[in-house]
């Protein structure tokens, strides 16, 4: 075991620690179990579920990418496919450059430098174990700990880079005995174990009171600037994401509608989506009968089984033009490092492309039977 | 806002358990809803903002129970009627025709196995008996569309409805038989933003329409800023500070209600390193003494170490027309309170 023992040094090149290619993922979808002579056979895919559809992603160290979406938008499945928990369906992910090993070793290795931090540390601290077990098991499983080293050491080690301290004050509680907060530090304490250099945090704070919130994600800017982490942060809340993070991405029905700096992409937003997401979002600052402005189109999210053809936004987009509803918009530079995937950038289309569609003012009801739209089967 | 009170609460207590085990969820909760109002409820979980709501409606099931205090329906101008001294079969009455509540997960609130429909015409038929059955069909096609719902949904059972829409359809039942006090307990925090905004819109616009009061419960501070008329802002069981939604905004005078305003991440302007309030909220079963926010208060005195401050009423308005009140130390006048909690009020002191 010695050989994987201490730090991982970074290779000397410039690639991002994490890089994703074209990701994608769909999701077969399965009709109705039917029985045949005497147990249910699993009937063949009838559809698939697009979730994610070729999201390519660069995650460079001591920065924090945000993921920006509804739910049901994909991102907690790309989450998944960067963790390799699950399997894209195509598409790559490049680990300082090269290509993720596979096997069990290579996924051993993987995880060394790549972890998760899951929404609910209610859910994904075991009940029966205390902080210590929690914390010494990733030590001990990865043979991190020095031979005559302590691993109580070493986990109090852990517990201090998270703000909990004193130390020997949480060591043999049980998750019951901490707030949601000191749950989520211990949730980021182990995923931090093995000394990752990218960290995924899928909603890290949503299941958090308000007024913790922002202690852990001071904390998670604190190891971006400290231990030099590579972090995606998944959230729901743009607010959060511009706060805290460094590039902003924003996913709508399983794609990259907008990317760029986080300041730019909420100041000046450039994507109709983005636009609608932030004028959704909750702004004390406006509050009062005149500082709202009305929603730019109302509706939900498509069906992913069988996605509107052209741009995906285009069903509810207030700005949609006849080529919207025929072909998907490329990604267009909008800004140094700010890319938009929307026709209205485009600066070469004809008259009958550029002729606008109404609108389809949904809000009544979706296109597509709900429940069909969900992020997984 | 329509003046007179509507449902007036004073000194309301509500604990779990009995004897020296029993843990108070509420202590001494002063409240008032006036007509057409949305009265905005803002704490964390466990401050007792539920249960206060429960115990309000006499919802609360054991071992919960109601140990003080008095809540007033105003129906009429100088017609109270006690909630708390009514028996079943009043509270029958008065529940949903009067009152009703919009509960939180509208996921576990609807039948799964009965039709949408079936659910609406059910509280026709149970309070309204002289309806028909064509009638009360009528009646649910109209309240669906109110929430903007199309009548053909009636037939549909609620797996088949997006969140957005179970959540349109509890409110359509809610406001099912006109009632003047809707209570709603997080009506929007399993949605989705735009939902979200679309629900409160319709919301607005219903009650303009309608006219009914709110007692809006959240953890979101930013939301009900924009939405309700005044806020009561409670912190372990107690409310800590209450005030008209745009004075608590500008001129909050509780540090709790500083701390969590500024917990919020700004939309615009430069970014800027917030800290939150430290610690966590405190274990309802071992409270500390003295003013209960005293171990996370950047303010906290000798005295908030040592006696619990009641609720003060301040010489100032609240600016719907209600003298602000607040329970902190800093505010009684012995001390200078800091800047941050003594902005100039934008209603100017009560004359």
């Amino acid at each position: 075991m010695t050989q994987i023992q201490g730090i991982a040094q970074p290779p000397a090149t410039s690639a991002p620690p994490l890089e994703a290619r074209g990701l994608t993922k769909h999701f077969p979808v399965h009709g109705r179990a039917r029985g045949g002579r005497g147990r249910l056979r699993r009937p063949a895919a009838t559809g698939l579920v697009h979730a994610v559809e070729n999201v390519s992603l660069a995650l460079a160290a001591a920065r924090v990418t945000a993921v920006v979406g509804e739910s049901g938008s994909g991102k907690s499945t790309l989450a998944r496919m960067l963790a390799r928990l699950i399997k894209p369906t195509s598409g790559t992910l490049l680990l300082d450059g090269s290509p993720v090993p596979t096997g069990g070793r290579g996924r051993r290795a993987y995880t060394r430098q790549v972890q998760l931090v899951l929404q609910d540390p209610f859910a994904s601290l075991n009940p029966v174990h205390d902080v210590r077990y929690h914390l010494a098991r990733p030590l001990q499983v990865h043979g991190l700990v020095e031979p005559g080293a302590s691993l109580d050491e070493a986990v109090a080690g852990l517990l201090e880079r998270v703000a909990l301290a004193p130390a020997d004050q949480f060591l043999r509680k049980y998750p019951h005995e901490l707030s949601g907060g000191q749950r989520q530090r211990v949730a980021i304490a182990r995923a931090l174990a093995v000394r990752p250099r990218v960290l995924l945090a899928d909603e890290p704070v949503s299941m958090l009171d308000v007024s913790i919130r922002l202690g852990v994600l001071n904390l998670l800017g604190d190891l971006r600037e400290r231990e030099r982490l590579a972090i995606l942060y998944i959230t729901h809340d743009i607010a959060s994401a511009r706060y805290l993070a460094d590039t902003i991405v924003v996913m709508y029905a399983g794609q990259v509608v907008e990317s760029g700096p986080a300041e730019a992409v909420t100041d000046r937003p450039e994507h109709p989506y983005t636009q609608l997401l932030l004028s959704a979002a909750p702004d004390p600052d406006r509050a009062g009968p005149s500082g709202r402005p009305a929603l730019g189109s109302r509706g939900a999210p498509p069906s992913l089984v069988t996605p509107p053809p052209g741009c995906r936004f285009h069903p509810r987009c207030p700005h949609a033009m006849a080529i919207c509803a025929d072909a998907a918009p490329p990604k267009f530079d909008v800004a140094d490092g700010h890319q938009s995937a929307c026709w209205l950038h485009a600066s070469d289309l004809d008259a009958a492309q550029a002729s606008p569609i109404a609108a389809r003012q949904a809000g009544q009801a979706p296109a597509q039977p709900p429940g069909q739209g969900e992020e997984t089967p | 806002m329509s003046g007179g009170p509507l449902l007036e609460v004073s000194g309301l207590c509500a604990d779990y358990g009995a004897g020296p085990d029993a843990v108070h969820a509420v202590v001494d909760a002063d409240l008032v809803l006036h007509r057409g109002e949305v009265l905005g409820l803002a704490g964390e979980s466990g401050s007792g903002k539920s249960t206060l709501a429960y115990a309000i409606t006499r919802l609360l099931r054991p071992p919960g129970m109601i140990t003080g205090g008095s809540v007033s329906y105003h129906r009429e101008p100088g017609q109270a009627v006690d909630l708390l001294a009514a028996d079943e079969g009043a509270l029958r009455v008065l529940r949903w025709s009067e009152i009703s509540v919009v509960m939180q997960s509208a996921m576990n609130a609807l039948n799964p196995v009965l039709s949408i429909g079936s659910q609406l015409t059910d509280v026709l038929r149970a309070h309204r008996p002289t309806m028909g059955k064509a009638e009360r069909r009528a009646r649910a096609a109209e309240l669906l569309a109110m929430v903007g719902i199309a009548a053909d949904r009636l037939g549909s059972y609620q797996h088949e409805l997006s969140g957005g829409m179970r959540q349109r359809v509890m409110i359509a039942m809610a406001l099912a038989l006109e009632p003047q006090i809707v209570i709603m307990d997080e009506p929007t925090t399993a949605l989705d933003v735009v939902t979200q905004r679309e629900i409160l819109e319709e919301l607005t616009a219903l009650r303009e329409r309608l006219g009914f009061a709110v007692l809006f419960i959240t953890h979101d501070l930013s939301l009900l800023v924009e939405i309700a008329d005044s806020i009561a802002v409670m912190y372990a069981g107690r409310l800590v500070e209450r005030a008209g939604a745009t004075e608590l905004l500008r001129a909050p005078r509780h540090p709790y209600s500083l701390g969590l305003l500024s917990s919020f991440p700004a939309l615009h302007g430069p970014r800027q390193h917030l800290t939150g309030i430290p610690g966590s909220p405190p274990d309802l079963r071992r409270l500390p003494a003295g003013c209960v926010f005293h171990p996370r208060c950047g303010y906290a005195m000798d005295r908030c170490r040592a006696e619990a401050p009641q609720l003060l009423r301040l010489a100032e308005s609240d600016g719907v027309g209600q003298p602000r009140a607040v329970a902190c130390w800093l505010q009684d006048g012995s001390t200078a309170a800091p800047p941050e909690l003594s902005a100039p009020s934008l209603a100017g002191s009560q004359q």
